[in-house]
């Protein structure tokens, strides 16, 4: 069980495969113009990145590892080109909005990084977890640059979300403010680098204070008198 | 005690920051009058706001930095950073894009990189492209000059335009900018890019309203008015002359080339280098000691780099001028710039 939790917090915190290993820039980038669109990606990575680690896992033993890299990706494509037929058959907007980033995803660090350096060394359960943790963070921070690029250059959240829920979703839509003029920047791609920039100096702010608090902890009183 | 920083490349010159850069804003001056002659006074409305949001910024930072509130006030870099972005957006833009534009350049191109000297990027032209690239209506608001313009707004109506987007009568700013024939005038760079691909030719265009003796109406002296505070500048020995020149002839010589083959549709050095923000960027943008290269020939590498992106992208680019965006890809370069061109040490070179 202690593998478990130790796989969520590396998935999830320290070893985010956004924030820190900076993996799969390229569609974090693009894509995350709105929440909707961010939320479509980042399911579909988590997606690709549970069921290749699984797959990876279980062919593990018979893969010669001098040929085990185009495996790896061959079996990422295989559940690329799966979610993309399934996105294109049930939520067709959102597919032609993500667009050439969908195919991308085969090419995303993040998942052959995890198939080398974890499922291709432990069994299946451990790998699908494996994959569910870090799959999750990413699709964590794509959300929370979402969220942020699209309060600054829309003033709403989830718009555009029966795209990819369904139509009760339409009533997600929060309009915070209305702005005459959006601030067009943080749509356009420079925003995400700067947004980006931002969140991972967050993170690093609130390591920072956390270990500054453990360590004040460890600190013990020295005996004066013997 | 107390440790001085004089500006880079840290040579002794006997002169404080502060007192540099309130040099600076002295040599301003005639450009700003010039500019506030020809297109109003609102230039005044955009200096004061741009340098009050400025200095409040700037304490934000330094408290949140953990620092004392006025020390980094009295080097007055973010003063002089306030007012260079002041006077390159038009003057009649909303109150806000000034205030957005300086909180940018302030808090995170200057204050996120470290504060004054730390920075790679010129603060002022960092915040320009931001606006320019979010409001692109707003920032291309350029009033015709007040010589040929039909409208000339009090201080009054001046003021309520910048705070409400209107004049009291109702009028917006597209409306201001219509001639007595109510066509929209543009600004000269921005008549001779579209005119020319409707077909005109250079000799028709520059029959039209917005160009008089050397290039531009109104344009050409605000420019000639900030060639002398930079000449002034030099004198004082607060800038060199190599980033200036260097810059200068990046823009004319290209363009001189160009206009001796294509006359008729290549604008011609003069008018080049009296049109737009060229005598600005030359003299007060470019030569920006912290986000320059360093050494004399690095400067005049980055200066010539500057000039030839400016002339490329007013030749073939999207916008009409340029001096930003080519200030700040030139600063990209100055790491490798400042590398090739690191002075030998005496007796260490071959």
């Amino acid at each position: 069980m202690n593998e478990y939790k130790n796989l969520t917090k590396q998935g999830l915190w320290e070893n985010n495969p956004a924030l820190v290993q900076l993996l799969g820039l390229c569609p974090l980038l693009a894509v995350t113009a709105s929440v909707t669109n961010a939320m479509g990606l980042g399911l579909a990575t988590l997606f690709v990145l549970v069921g290749s680690n699984i797959t990876v896992s279980l062919v593990r033993e018979f893969i010669p590892s001098e040929i085990r890299i185009p495996v790896f990706v061959m079996v990422i494509a295989t559940f690329v080109t799966i979610i993309q037929l399934l996105m294109n058959a049930y939520v067709f907007q959102l597919y032609q909005s993500l667009g050439i980033f969908i195919p991308l995803i085969v090419t995303n660090c993040a998942i052959i990084g995890r198939a080398e350096a974890y499922a291709s060394k432990n069994p299946w359960q451990r790998a699908a977890f494996d994959g569910l943790a870090m799959g999750v963070g990413f699709a964590l921070v794509l959300i929370v640059l979402g969220a942020m690029r699209e309060i600054i250059g829309n003033g709403t959240l989830f718009d555009g979300a029966e795209l990819l829920l369904g139509e009760w979703a339409a009533q997600l839509r929060i309009e915070l403010f209305t702005v005459n003029y959006p601030l067009l920047l943080a749509i356009l791609p420079p925003g995400a680098f700067i947004g980006m920039g931002f969140i991972i100096a967050l993170k690093n702010k609130i390591d920072a204070v956390r270990s500054a608090r453990a360590e004040k902890k460890t600190v013990t009183r020295a005996r004066v008198t013997a | 005690m107390s440790f001085k920083i004089a500006p880079s490349p840290h040579g002794h010159n006997q002169r404080t920051t502060s007192e540099m850069m309130r040099w600076v804003c002295y040599a301003l001056v005639p450009g700003v009058l010039l500019q506030s002659y020809f297109f109003g006074p609102g230039v005044w409305f955009q200096i004061t706001l741009a340098v009050a949001t400025a200095v409040l910024a700037e304490m934000a930072c330094t408290v949140a930095r953990e620092r004392p509130a006025f020390s980094a006030l009295r080097d007055n870099t973010a003063i002089v950073t306030a007012i260079l972005l002041a006077i390159s957006i038009p003057s009649l833009a909303p109150w806000w894009v000034i205030v957005i534009g300086t909180l940018f350049a302030i808090v995170v191109v200057k204050h996120v990189y470290g504060g004054m000297g730390q920075n790679l990027f010129n603060p002022a032209m960092a915040g320009y492209v931001l606006l320019l690239i979010s409001f692109p209506v707003q920032m291309t608001n350029w009033l015709p000059a007040s010589t040929i313009s039909e409208h000339s707004l009090t201080l009054w109506q001046t003021l309520h335009t910048i705070l409400f987007e209107y004049t009291p009568a109702g009028y917006s700013v597209e409306q201001l900018r219509a001639g007595i024939d109510g066509v929209t005038m543009a600004t000269p760079l921005d008549t001779i890019k579209t005119e020319l691909t409707r077909g005109y030719t250079l000799t028709e265009i520059y029959q039209g309203p917005e160009f008089s003796y050397f290039a531009g109406a109104g344009w050409q002296w605000i420019n000639l008015g900030f060639l002398v505070g930079g000449l002034l500048l030099i004198q004082q020995r607060i800038i060199s002359w190599h980033i200036p020149l260097g810059f200068l002839a990046g823009l004319c010589l290209p363009a001189f080339i160009a206009h001796i083959f294509a006359p008729d549709l290549m604008p011609g050095p003069i008018v080049h280098a009296l049109s737009g923000a060229t005598m600005l960027g030359a003299f007060f943008i470019a030569t920006d000691p912290v986000s320059a290269a360093t050494s004399n020939r690095g400067r005049v590498i980055f200066a010539l780099l500057i000039g030839f992106i400016v002339f490329v992208i007013r030749s073939w680019g999207g916008y009409p001028d340029a001096v930003a965006f080519a200030v700040l890809l030139a600063n990209m370069c100055v790491p490798l710039i400042d590398r090739y061109t690191r002075p030998v040490v005496y007796g260490h070179g071959d």
